[in-house]
């Protein structure tokens, strides 16, 4: 997984709430064997006409904003299913990291497993940040520090430690829940002692 | 200290529990399909690892499979590649797999109760959403990421934070033609689809404890819609009789002893719930959502909303982009709403007594002229059952196709959709833009409803039907 660091964009605004996964990809993409190639698929329902052709008016065929890696939405963002295409296409996009006032559980989670920052804040700082968006000005936003740096402002925003961790170093979720192995293996006789009925054999 | 629940099934996954609340989770069943889990396989031969209980794990192709006749394969190149892929998985790593001519097929959240895959008291996960079905089973039941699928097969765990308890209390009798669609869609209205984020649900009250084993499953299955992690229920007889005997369910001394175990499932006495709310199952009636999102339900005898009268902006202007897309008129009547297709199906609402309850709408009666209209059963056992009991004729006759079990036009992966523009009176769970077809207008309505739909031509009051 990539790592995250620091990262600075002009940030692109999607004022809409409850921006569901079938809006961030639509199910004719969910196809693929394969997690890479979604980016141009990405919000297809709005950035493409019935003839396939790119639509100026939305946000993100537009220059600057179609190299945003930032994007700032409204509330319950990555709502609906919790299939991991909706991260994947926002990656692949070149976003990797996702402000809004709230976020859906599942989305929020699956942010993580891909190199992905979402960041909760207040509705008056999104519209504070949103301006930016609107100015195209950069901001700035630090993992290390857990802040947001635009203009000469900050804000902090919270992150789970681990979660932050894991972000920092890239750190591959398999690989740390293996070293448990021997809890899992106690966890696992135990569970044969009292619960044979689980194993099915 | 009393617990709930969720609480008791929580502690009893716990392989480890770090300081800072993270935790490892056992995970007893996974369920695996074609869409979330290609990545992850593909994620495990990169590394090099291999799927840890491949007893543990059962994997059945739902969402792309075609619902008309399967001997010409499938046509599509993607759906078949995923499907396809899935098999060749499923063989490489030593997994059970309902193939997609085997009579046990049918979407995931169907087929795991049907087998009795699906137990009390276990955790069960899913790349899907709606694994919140199972938790009618009073398993701890959720959907997860395609990360997170290829984490359970290497590991058999889950990484996971403890969510809150949030309790549903519904209590009363259901008047005549309301059914269990009916209580969540209202449950979703009342608490809206961010209501439950962050939160388990637990559903109790006399009103859920008098409805059955399927009607329990509708209820848990749209938990999701409520933005809750999961939804469940406690166990008790009627569960426990379902599972008697069921292919995978637990044998001889194994069934005592699992027995011992399920009859403790429930919440203590005092146990402490972060949030509650409480319903009168006497004041739901039939419900629609008009709007693009499950929290839009009205009545059946309610008119379409009025963005005019809202005061915050942004509900405003979500009001009018909903009422746009489905291309329906401020304070229109429910009643008015003209449908063009009909789909009764889906995790949601594609078993066996949903199909019994449409049946019994439709028998002797002829849909509208305009109208088209299918039921894609749950799984093929679920069609073989109803067809034992002769439903198919009463459809068939009624003007409805009969199709082949799988998800459909619930999504619309396979070739089943909703052209631009046309309107479909849907017993599946989602109305989002586009979900049933780029352009498509959903509204969800119960089994018994979209059979009062198909004849009326119009969104219409199943009660009118009753005998
Ligand atoms: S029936 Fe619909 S909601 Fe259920 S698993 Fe299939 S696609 Fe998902």
């Amino acid at each position: 997984m990539q790592k995250f660091n620091t990262l600075k964009s002009i940030p692109v605004y999607l004022p809409i709430v409850n921006i569901d996964t079938d809006m961030i990809i639509p199910k004719q993409f969910l196809k693929t064997i394969k997690r890479t190639g979604l980016g141009k698929n990405l919000f297809f329902e709005m950035r493409y006409d019935d003839q396939g052709k790119e639509i100026g008016d939305f946000i993100l065929n537009q220059n600057p904003f179609n190299n945003s890696k930032i994007l700032i939405a409204g509330k319950n963002f990555g709502c609906g299913s919790s299939r991991e295409h909706a991260p994947w296409a926002l990656l692949d996009f070149g976003i990797t990291c996702v402000i809004s006032s709230s976020f859906a559980d599942i989305f929020y989670s699956n942010c993580f497993k891909n190199g992905i920052l979402p960041i909760v804040l207040e509705e008056e700082k999104i519209k504070e940040l949103s301006e930016y968006a609107n100015r195209k000005e950069e901001i700035s936003v630090d993992l290390n520090e857990n802040k947001i740096v635009y203009g000469n402002n900050e804000i902090k925003f919270d992150v789970d430690k681990f979660k932050k961790k894991c972000l920092l170093e890239g750190l591959d979720d398999i690989a740390l829940s293996l070293k448990k192995s021997e809890k899992i293996e106690n966890f696992e006789k135990d569970l044969k002692n009292q619960k044979p009925w689980i194993f099915n054999d | 200290m009393p617990n709930t629940l969720y609480d008791k099934i929580w502690n009893d996954h716990l392989v480890d529990l770090q300081d800072d609340g993270t935790a490892l989770l056992f995970v007893d069943r996974h369920l695996v399909h074609e869409v979330t889990s290609p990545q992850a396989f593909e994620g495990l031969r990169n590394s090099n690892r291999k799927v840890r209980h491949p007893n543990l794990t059962l994997a059945v192709a739902d969402h792309n499979v075609p619902t008309t006749d399967r001997s010409k394969g499938i046509s599509d190149k993607e759906s078949k590649i995923q499907v396809e892929t899935l098999e060749a998985n499923c063989k490489e790593f030593g997994i059970k797999l309902f193939g997609m001519n085997d009579k046990r097929q049918g979407i995931v959240h169907v087929t795991g109760p049907e087998q009795g895959f699906t137990q009390p008291g276990t955790v069960i996960v899913c790349g899907d959403s709606h694994t919140a079905t199972h938790g009618a089973f009073g398993s701890l039941a959720f959907g997860i990421g395609t990360s997170e699928v290829e984490h359970v097969l290497a590991t058999q765990t889950l990484v996971q934070k403890k969510a809150k308890n949030f309790r549903v209390n519904v209590n009363g009798k259901l008047p005549l033609g309301v059914t269990s669609k009916d209580v969540i869609l209202q449950i979703i209205g009342k608490i809206g689809t961010a209501g439950g984020t962050g939160c388990v649900i637990e559903y109790a009250g006399d009103l859920i404890r008098s409805l059955s084993v399927e009607q329990r499953m509708t209820i848990c299955n749209m938990t999701i819609e409520g933005g809750a992690r999961a939804g469940l229920i406690a166990p008790d007889e009627k569960i426990f009789k379902y599972l008697k005997d069921r292919p995978m369910s637990p044998k001889d001394k194994d069934w005592d002893k699992a027995m011992e175990y399920w009859k403790n499932l429930k919440t203590d006495e005092g146990a402490k719930f972060d949030k509650e709310i409480d319903l009168q199952a006497e004041e739901i009636l039939p419900m629609i959502t008009w709007g693009t999102s499950p929290q839009d339900v009205i009545t059946i005898d309610e008119k379409v909303p009025n963005p005019q009268n809202e005061k915050d902006e942004d509900r405003k202007n979500s009001l009018e982009r909903s009422l746009n897309y489905m291309g329906l008129k401020p304070n229109m009547a429910a009643k008015d709403i003209k449908i063009d297709k009909v789909f009764i199906g889906s995790c949601t609402n594609g078993r066996i007594e949903d199909l019994r309850e449409a049946a019994k709408i439709l028998k002797d009666k002829k849909i509208a002229a305009h109208v088209h209209a299918m039921v894609v059963p749950g799984s093929g056992l679920v069609k073989e059952q109803a067809e034992q009991e002769g439903l198919d004729k009463i459809f068939v006759n009624s003007g409805f196709e009969w199709r082949e079990p799988g998800c459909s036009m619930c999504l619309a992966m396979n070739a089943d959709k909703l052209k631009p523009q046309e309107r479909c009176a849907s017993t599946s769970n989602r109305n989002f833009e586009g979900r049933q077809g780029r352009g498509g207008r959903t509204h969800l309505v119960s089994p018994g409803m979209a059979a009062a739909a198909a004849i009326s031509g119009n969104l219409d009051d199943v009660r009118k039907y009753q005998n």
